[in-house]
């Protein structure tokens, strides 16, 4: 997995609440069989006026002018500041794949729904909870200053603006350890190898009957 | 020993290691696999050189992205129109056969969407810890096992290992009280629910439904107020199980027989919460009071009753709450204030995991039995659950019910619900859908989606527009 230690960039603000897993990457693009490509149809039905396909050419589609992400100043963002429930709707792992894929390293909301917000971690993409009204006074300075950046420091779990100040954030610790070393989980569980096959043998005999599916 | 919460009992049964932070490791019973969030994981096991940990912990079956016309189906995979869709069918075809996994294939009479599948083949069992690609895997905690939705890398862990690592919710008991009025459904139940307590008011939370009004639905009922624990939020929904559950697993396929049987089913009696067990959160509703529901926006919580009316945002005091239905109403093409009665449908679609049941075709076609559809509803379809929901309705004649009014009788699939294969929800066109999302684009772009129940659906075809079943 893709280390997470310290990142700087550009914020884009994404000023809606409720942003569901089909805004972030419409259904037909689940088609794929590969994990990475998706960065093009991030918000795809607000970032194009016409409908997109899996195989059409996104560098010919007309942009919708009105869509934050299409305005030449945020061009390159790699934070995302958000609303409430961010990522709620459906399990797809295709939503972070596509943010990430795009470039954006974390997302800064009020709240997130826990499928996505797990699947976050899972890609090197780290997900940061923040008060409303530190989000609310955000999202008035991005807008209000071109070139606007932050910088997100994972160890010292802090955001900083460009002025300096900085936000502290909570973070599981283990999600950062992980996050930092760029560790992958299944090897990590595999370790346990041993206590899972005793657990299993223990569960087989106490509950036979959740063994009995064949092929 | 202290009282516990039937998703506490789950839990603690399946804790194979317990990390100092609160991070666990659960062990997982049963794996549901379909074609759309399985790939990626199966090619990272072969990247890997890793084998599953257990393959007969597995159960498949594509559904997603597979075609509901007879024409299409009856070609097998070679009749899939769409070139990537077939490749993602043919994608877990080979990832089953490779790391022999029980698949029911695209033509096997038991294939259809998988939450429908698994606990008709009884693959799905009380007590057990069900996980699968897809969000409306709480479905199955209607049978008391704790199940919910996993993202892909989560698949491919639970592939390798048989584990999970996870963080406990916290518990939420929703109780709805006191009996139903005739003709509202488990659906009313549970849109009633999400518009009380919001989208994000399970985030954090398994929630226990209980109560009268829960205890005296069907099975079948349970597993749609389960299925949409997730548009509250809440990844898991868990229902404590009864006569009712062991009568409804008893003889299925995959349930266990004789002796093991009687052994289990006294066990799972055993699966519900204690007495004084504490909930860090109880709501109460009374379901006498519930009525129709009809969703007017692009969240589902945006709910009203059928009498009611869609609201404007002139009168939301609250300034995001504001922006929220200004940008909903604009999406949805419809103006404060419109009773929920007039607005003008061009779409009915009766299917999905939370209402493709046989029970809900039937609640469908009492309904339209004797009717027409509406001249002015261009596209009206009844999408089976399962290729045996849709032998077993087939017997009943129900297809015949629907056909003689004017609705189409497809084959098992996902369909329309989420139109990742051929059936989409036209531009600007409003659509009664039994479905659970009515997200902007769910059910193809531009769509409008309104979430109502069966029979709410089966009588808007009929008028064109939404009506009250109770008056029918």
């Amino acid at each position: 997995m893709k280390k997470f230690t310290n990142e700087s960039g550009l914020v884009l603000p994404l000023d809606r609440a409720n942003v569901d897993t089909d805004f972030i990457i419409p259904k037909q693009f689940l088609k794929s069989i590969k994990r990475t490509g998706f960065g093009p149809n991030l918000f795809d039905e607000h970032r194009y006026l016409d409908k997109g396909e899996p195989d059409a050419d996104n560098s010919t589609r007309p942009l919708n002018p009105d869509f934050v992400m299409n305005q030449p100043r945020y061009a390159g963002a790699r934070i995302l500041l958000a609303r409430e429930n961010f990522g709620c709707g459906s399990s797809r792992e295709h939503a972070p794949w596509a943010l990430d894929d795009y470039g954006f390293r974390a997302i800064l909301a009020p709240s997130f729904a826990d499928i996505f917000f797990n699947n976050c971690f899972k890609n090197g993409l780290l997900p940061i909870v923040l008060d409303k009204a530190v989000i609310d006074a955000l999202f008035v300075e991005v807008e209000s200053t071109p070139g606007y950046e932050l910088e997100i420091d994972l160890e010292a779990q802090e955001v900083r603006k460009p002025n300096g100040e900085a936000i502290p954030f909570e973070v599981d610790q283990f999600r950062k350890h992980c996050l930092l070393n760029g560790l992958d989980d299944i090897g990590l569980t595999l370790e346990d190898s041993a206590a899972i096959t005793a657990f299993e043998t223990t569960w087989r005999d106490k509950s036979p009957w959740y063994f009995t599916l064949s092929n | 020993m202290s009282s516990k919460t039937l998703y506490d009992k789950i839990w603690d049964a399946h804790l194979v290691k317990q990390r100092d932070d609160g991070t666990a490791l659960i062990y997982i019973d049963r794996h549901l696999i379909h074609e759309v969030t399985s790939p990626q994981a199966f090619e990272g096991l072969r990247i890997a050189g890793r084998q599953p940990w257990r393959a007969d912990a597995n159960f498949a079956t594509p559904d997603h992205n597979i075609p509901t016309t007879l024409a299409e189906r009856s070609a097998g995979i070679d009749g899939i129109k769409d070139p990537i869709s077939k490749i993602q069918v043919t994608t877990l075809d080979d990832n089953c056969r490779e790391f022999d996994i029980l698949e029911m294939t695209m033509n096997d009479i038991r294939q259809g969407i998988v939450h429908v599948v698994g606990p008709e083949q009884g693959a799905t069992l009380p007590g057990m810890t069900i996980v699968c690609g897809d969000s409306h895997t709480s479905t199955h905690g209607a049978l008391g096992a704790l199940a919910h939705g996993i993202g892909t890398s989560e698949v491919e862990h639970v592939l390798a290992t048989q584990c999970l690592m996870a963080k406990k919710a916290k518990n939420m008991l929703v109780r709805v009280n006191g009996s139903l009025q005739a003709g509202v459904t488990a659906k009313d139940i549970v849109l009633a629910i999400i518009g009380k307590i919001g989208t994000a008011g399970g985030t954090g939370y398994t929630i226990e439904f209980g109560g009268d009004a829960i205890e005296a639905l069907s099975v079948e009922g349970r597993m749609t107020v389960c299925n949409m624990a997730i548009e509250a939020g809440a990844r898991a929904g868990l229902i404590a199980v009864d006569q009712k559950t062991i009568d409804y697993i008893k003889g299925r396929p995959f349930a266990p027989q004789g002796e093991m049987w009687d052994r289990a089913a006294e066990a799972w009696l055993e699966l519900r919460s204690d007495e004084g067990a504490a909930f860090d959160k109880v709501i109460e509703l009374d379901a006498a009071a519930i009525e129709p529901q009809v969703t007017w926006g692009t969240s589902p919580e945006m709910v009203v009753s059928v009498n009611g009316y869609v609201p404007d945002p002139q009168n939301e005091s609250d300034e995001s709450r504001r922006t929220s239905i200004t940008q909903s109403l604009k999406y949805m093409g419809l103006e404060g204030g419109t009773a929920i009665k007039d607005i003008q449908l061009d779409c009915i679609f009766i299917g999905s995991c939370t209402n493709s049941r046989i029970e809900d075709l039937r609640e469908a076609a009492k309904v339209v039995q004797g009717h027409k559809v509406a001249p002015t509803i261009e596209l009206a379809m009844v999408v089976p659950g399962s290729g045996l929901v849709k032998k077993q309705a087939e017997e009943e004649g129900l297809d015949k019910i629907f056909i003689e009014a004017g609705l189409e009788w497809r084959e098992p699939g996902c369909s329309m619900c989420l139109a990742m294969n051929a059936d989409q929800l036209g531009d600007g066109k409003h659509c009664a859908s039994t479905s659970n999302r009515n997200f902007e684009g769910r059910q193809g772009f531009g769509g409008r989606t309104h979430l109502v129940s069966p029979a709410m659906a089966a009588a808007a075809a009929i008028h064109g527009r939404f009506v009250d079943v109770r008056e029918l």
